[in-house]
């Protein structure tokens, strides 16, 4: 294979489109949505037997992908980790980062990156073993604790432990395979990351009763969807599908009636977001029906959350705050006006 | 009795050696018990084998072939062997050793990536094996285009169009030289084929396949997995690195200063930083370096940073090769009259080629094992895959199957090579004597 | 006057290709030109690109609190250090891994090498066996490998505690040897003499330092006796008996100064989660020493075989026609020989395992790899600095590494005419 690769890098650096025009006419020039997800997280981001993607994260690619090109399988995936993930998106690779990702304030300041809103609202904890009788994150002075490295998670965790000047021992993990290998054989006393993916550990487990995830949640971990700074029209673009999405669910529009109700409600905010009443689609640079689209590719937020991720599923999280508002909780969309 | 006498004119027939010099008895005192120290090392080497073999094969086969998730394994195993027998589960091996193999290459088009490799042992014959005719040559020259048509798939005109910027500098240097002389015809060569493969290469595949459209389906990069992805990565690296290399070792052991120092350079940085900084550079930075709005996928990426570091390698290699050989051969070249190019390309650099060879294919073994790394940064090789199958629900908690076969893969294929290499070394021994 | 015979030709373009005399120039200049515009095409992508994402280059974030912590610290070192500091910590993580890797390999190494030579026919089939295995299975696997052993089938720190505990500590329960490490006891001194600060950086105990000095003296004595004996040796045929003064003057001092520190042995015990007390060397660690070690150990060994069949068999011969033992031909004749050949590939071998201590992140043992290109990467998203420092670390280490082995090779070199 002498020559052809460094050829073709040649070949395919001529005919690479320019990652710094607008977004939107890259991606319809192209027609498809390059998404960035995680390398592999049940629930959240994870390809089958067959390569196909599936999960919380995956949803809201499509949903994007229905938005901007009408058809929710125009998309592709670039696994990414901890690592990558932020050089992918700033560098072109990806259009679009949908990858459990913290909203904090050096990564959308300094890292340049923005955030378009929160699509799941999570929190780290710990979770050990039943054995050791441990019921407080307070009790846990000089554990050894498995961290999964490349998120916020080592940063609160020291800063948790500082705080109330406990000492412990880290043990950094790259995979969640790798964690809980070691969990289980209790080479460490501890495993912590976020309260979903913990929730989702346990369930795996043989026993989950031998198991207890502590009560202490000791950060805030609004993840998001992101994409790059500087380019306006696409951020509001992903922060009005994701909008759209929890406005859906809030307006019991589902993917089994959006078209139906797509012909007109006494609702007229129904009405706006389903296109039939005013042009808000063109506000964004998109067609009438995008939320028609956005709503029949997997459903409204509530749709997404009980398919992928839900109480149904193995992973089995409550809607806890991640409920609407309506019901309590903290999913919130500005109206569509 | 005819006569008697004292001098015995027959031989006496030749006794039998003690029982304890010749047979199974004597060669195991000579070889294993020729001393206490030996004794010692004997005994404790038997004990050693034999512990890890009592260890190891009841766990190998009280195993389950059959099962279709950890739980159904450990549950068939504790029926076939009685409860608390540690087997091993070899069904994850059953259900996945073609995702092992081809990663998520779709399973309809395995001929593909099947067909590349046959070709490529095809192409490689040539070089490694010297009496098979020379025309084949001309095969394996083309093979690399062929190769990635077949995986990639797409257009062929695309590999078609790249492939004619050859053709295209071929005559270029050869109307250019004539005119001009050999230097600037090259340069003009060169530069000819960069622009038409800038600007026009892309612009013909497109044209050509308007009007012929002959093609595969295109399968994406990111359905590239296992050893499938190994091994391109590790071919392509070498053979690209190969040129490189050679230029590299040129320059090396070139009187001109300023060429000397870049090569050194170049070669000492790359031999003094690990695969892995390369590798995080080709995840991170690469895009940096390139012009705004260039974007090529990872497994590019990864083959070019990979390339430079066997390149540098490679050099070394080499540049053995070159110091091998005896000065006479470089003085006779020069009192032929030859100039510098003719007479590395006509008498020199296919001696120092053969000598390397060895090295050569030691290199190519180090960089395939070392292909593994890419895991590292998120693409799936046998290793990636192995933590992916480990994170799916059904088969959580397997860890020796799984390291086991893709150990036992990489062993073999090592082997073999370490062994052909071990094979040429001897012939050519056998050559200059 | 021969040069008025030569054509008088005044200079054209056309010479500085065909002239020999200025073709070496041209080419020269015409090299640097491309690999200038090269490196200035590169600079100006990466500056348009970092424009482009509004980032900088700069090195500002080294001095801001790393804000993570790190298990394994040869120097002081807290989450509010800054990320210089958990860079340091992790670049001597890198070199104790490395370190540790380079003498266990070259143990093991020459043994095989050794061995794999004997006349015993199965102990030279199952080094054999043993090279061929490491060489040919990624050293990525044998570390992922060495780790799942360590975990799985060492006993937990729970199977010590309790009336019916599983496990038990070795040595008189001074060493405990659990799926989290191997804690063994420390050298402690109740009348410490404290730490001496090195630049402001890190911190020497003195009495580490007091301890080597004392022990450094007594060998350079117990040198001095030898080498007296060694001349009254040649000067009379008897050699005086020295041991015991070699020994008094080894230990005595040592002893002392042992005795004026108040030397105690800090023990292992199972407090609470984990065992307290002692040096804990982590299981990361210790699967990574292995792991390396035994794979550069199968390379170092096949260069050790080979040195030692480069060595000619007249050398084995005269060495036994003089009554040398087998063992003493090898380490008096053969191996010093033999050396020279093998150090060129074992300097090499070394700088293979100090890149390899790399794949360290793969089990989570903190080294520069782990800090600097790992977490203080992903938490400052300074890819381009963060890399080309790591990069620099790795090549200082190398270029350094060469540098004394290459020295140390040329002086035992041989000298020849």
């Amino acid at each position: 294979m002498k020559r052809t690769l460094l050829v073709s890098a040649v070949a395919i650096a001529g005919l690479a489109g320019m990652a710094t025009a607008a977004t939107l006419d890259d991606v319809r020039a192209k027609g498809f949505v390059q998404c960035g997800v995680s390398t592999g997280l049940v629930g959240f981001a994870a390809p089958d037997a067959d390569g196909n993607w599936d999960g919380f994260d995956v949803a809201f690619c499509r949903a994007m992908a229905a938005a901007v090109l009408g058809d929710p399988s125009a998309v592709k995936f670039t696994p990414t980790t901890g690592k990558t993930r932020f050089t992918a998106l700033a560098s072109g690779e990806v259009d679009l980062l949908a990858r459990n990702t913290t909203w904090t304030f050096s990564r959308d300041t300094d890292l340049k990156q923005t955030f378009v809103g929160v699509n799941y609202y999570d929190g780290q904890g710990f979770m050990t073993h039943a054995s050791l009788g441990v019921s407080s994150a307070h009790e846990l002075d000089g554990a050894t604790i498995c961290i999964q490295t490349g998120t916020t998670t080592e940063l609160n965790l020291a800063d948790f432990f500082r705080a109330n000047s406990m000492s412990y021992e880290p043990v950094p993990i790259e995979t969640n395979a790798e964690a809980r290998q070691q969990y289980l054989s209790e080479a460490c006393d501890v495993y912590t990351t976020d309260r979903s993916g913990l929730a989702a550990t346990r369930a795996s487990l043989e026993n989950p009763d031998d198991h207890v995830v502590l009560p202490e949640i000791i950060s805030k971990e609004p993840l998001g969807p992101l994409v790059r700074h500087g380019d306006d029209q696409w951020a509001d673009i992903g922060r009005w599908v994701l909008n759209a999405l929890i406005t859906a669910e809030e307006k019991g529009i589902t993917a089994a009636n959006v078209v139906e109700m797509a012909a007109g409600t006494n609702d007229p905010e129904v009405n706006r977001l389903l296109g039939s009443e005013g042009d808000l689609g063109s506000m964004i640079g998109l067609n009438s029906d995008w939320a028609v689209h956005v709503i029949s590719a997997g459903g409204n937020y509530g749709e997404i959350f009980e398919r992928n991720i839900g109480s149904d599923t193995p992973i089995g999280l409550e809607r806890g705050v991640n409920a609407l508002w309506t019901d309590g909780g903290l999913i919130y969309s500005p109206p569509f006006r | 009795m005819a006569h008697s006498a004292f001098v015995r004119d027959g031989l006496i027939a030749p006794k039998p050696p003690p029982m304890t010099e010749v047979g199974a008895i004597g060669w195991m005192r000579a070889n294993l018990f020729s001393g206490w120290l030996n004794s010692i090392l004997t005994l404790a080497s038997v004990a050693g084998t034999v512990f890890v073999f009592y260890e190891l094969l009841p766990w190998m086969f009280q195993s389950s072939w059959t099962a279709n998730s950890v739980a159904e394994c450990r549950a068939a195993i504790a029926g076939a062997h009685g409860d608390g027998v540690n087997g091993a589960c070899w069904a994850v091996i059953r259900e996945r050793y073609l995702q092992l193999l081809y990663g998520f290459y779709p399973a309809n088009m395995y001929w593909r990536p099947n067909l590349t490799f046959v070709l490529m042992l095809v192409a490689l014959s040539p070089i490694l094996f010297p009496n098979l005719p020379r025309k084949m040559l001309w095969f394996s020259a083309v093979y690399p285009f062929l190769g990635y048509f077949l995986l990639w798939g797409g257009t062929i005109w695309l590999p078609i169009s790249i492939l004619l910027g050859f053709v295209v500098g071929y005559f270029l240097i050869a109307l250019n030289s004539a005119r001009m002389g050999l230097l600037f015809g090259v340069i003009s060569g060169a530069a000819g084929t960069v622009i038409y493969w800038i600007y026009i290469a892309s612009w013909f595949a497109q044209v050509a396949h308007d009007l012929i459209p002959i093609g595969l389906t295109e399968v994406e990069s990111a359905r590239f997995g296992g050893f499938m992805l190994s091994t391109i990565i590790g071919v392509t690296g070498i053979s690209c690195s190969l040129p490189i290399g050679i230029m590299l070792a040129l320059g090396r052991k070139s009187d001109l200063l300023i060429v000397k120092s870049i090569c050194v350079g170049f070669i000492e940085f790359i031999r003094g930083v690990p695969l892995i900084t390369l590798l995080f550079v080709a995840s991170t930075l690469l895009n940096i370096f390139l012009p705004p709005g260039t974007n090529f996928d990872l497994i590019l990426r990864v083959v070019i940073m990979v390339t430079l570091f066997a390149s540098a390698y490679l050099a070394e290699v080499v540049r053995g090769g070159l110091a091998a050989l005896p000065t006479g051969q470089f003085e006779a070249a020069d009192s032929l009259g030859l100039d510098y190019w003719k007479s590395m390309r006509l008498i020199v650099l296919p001696q120092a080629l053969k000598i390397s060879i060895p090295g050569i294919v030691s290199t190519f073994i180090g960089l395939y094992k070392d292909t593994t790394l890419v895991s590292i940064i998120g693409l799936l090789d046998p290793v990636g895959l192995t933590t992916s199958i480990r994170a799916d629900s059904a088969w959580n908690g397997i860890v020796w199957e799984l390291y086991a076969f893709v150990a036992a893969v990489f062993f073999v294929f090592c082997f073999s090579m370490s062994r052909y290499s071990m094979h040429l070394e001897r012939r050519l021994q056998t050559d200059h004597n | 006057m021969t040069d008025r015979t030569l054509p008088q030709r005044s200079f054209s373009v056309g010479m500085l290709l065909y002239d020999t005399r200025y073709r070496a120039m041209t080419i020269q200049v015409v090299a640097i030109m491309c690999f200038m515009l090269l490196v200035a095409w590169l600079i100006g992508n990466t500056i348009q690109n970092l424009n482009a994402l509004g980032k900088g280059v700069s090195f500002g974030f080294l001095n801001q609190p790393a804000s993570y912590d790190i298990n394994q610290r040869l120097i002081e070192y807290t989450s509010r250090s800054t990320h210089l500091r958990a860079s340091v910590v992790g670049l001597l993580n890198t070199l104790l891994l490395a370190v540790m890797g380079c003498l266990l390999a070259t143990v093991i190494g020459v043994f095989v090498g050794v061995l794999r030579l004997s006349h015993n026919w199965i102990v030279a089939r199952l080094m054999t066996v043993y090279i061929e295995v490491f060489r040919n299975v990624p050293v990525l696997l044998w570390i992922v490998f060495a780790m799942a052993i360590l975990i799985d089938t060492l006993p937990r720190p729970a199977d010590f505690r309790g009336e019916n505990a599983t496990a038990s500590m070795y040595f008189g329960d001074t060493v405990a040897l659990t799926n989290r490490g191997l804690y063994i006891p420390e050298p402690l001194f109740m009348n410490s003499l404290g730490d001496l600060p090195v630049l402001g950086v890190f911190e020497i105990s003195l009495d580490l330092l007091a301890f080597v000095l004392v022990l450094g003296a007594g060998l350079w004595a117990t040198a001095r006796i030898r080498r007296r004996a060694d001349r009254i040796q040649e000067d009379t045929g008897i050699r005086p008996v020295t041991w015991h003064w070699r020994i008094l003057l080894l230990a005595g001092p040592t002893a002392f100064l042992l005795y004026i520190l108040g030397f105690t042995l800090g023990l292992p015990e199972l407090k609470g989660f984990n065992f307290k007390g002692g040096i804990h060397m982590r299981n990361s660690l210790i699967a990574l020493w292995l792991a390396l070690s035994l794979y550069t150990a199968a390379f170092i060994a096949e260069a050790v075989r080979a040195g030692i069949m480069a060595v000619s068999k007249g050398q084995t011969e005269a060495a036994y026609s003089l009554g040398l033992r087998p063992g003493r031909t090898m380490s008096l004749v053969i191996l010093p020989q033999a050396l020279r050949v093998i150090i060129p590939p074992l300097i090499s071998h070394y700088l293979n395992l100090t890149k390899n201590s790399s794949l360290a992140i793969a089990v989570g043992y903190m080294d520069v790899t782990g800090t600097l290109g790992g977490i203080t990467l992903n938490q400052t998203g300074r890819e381009l600095e963060s890399i080309l420092l790591l990069m620099a670390c790795y090549l200082a280490i190398s270029l350094s590494v060469s540098a004394v082995l290459n020295w140390y090779n040329d002086r035992v070199r041989l000298k020849e005419r």
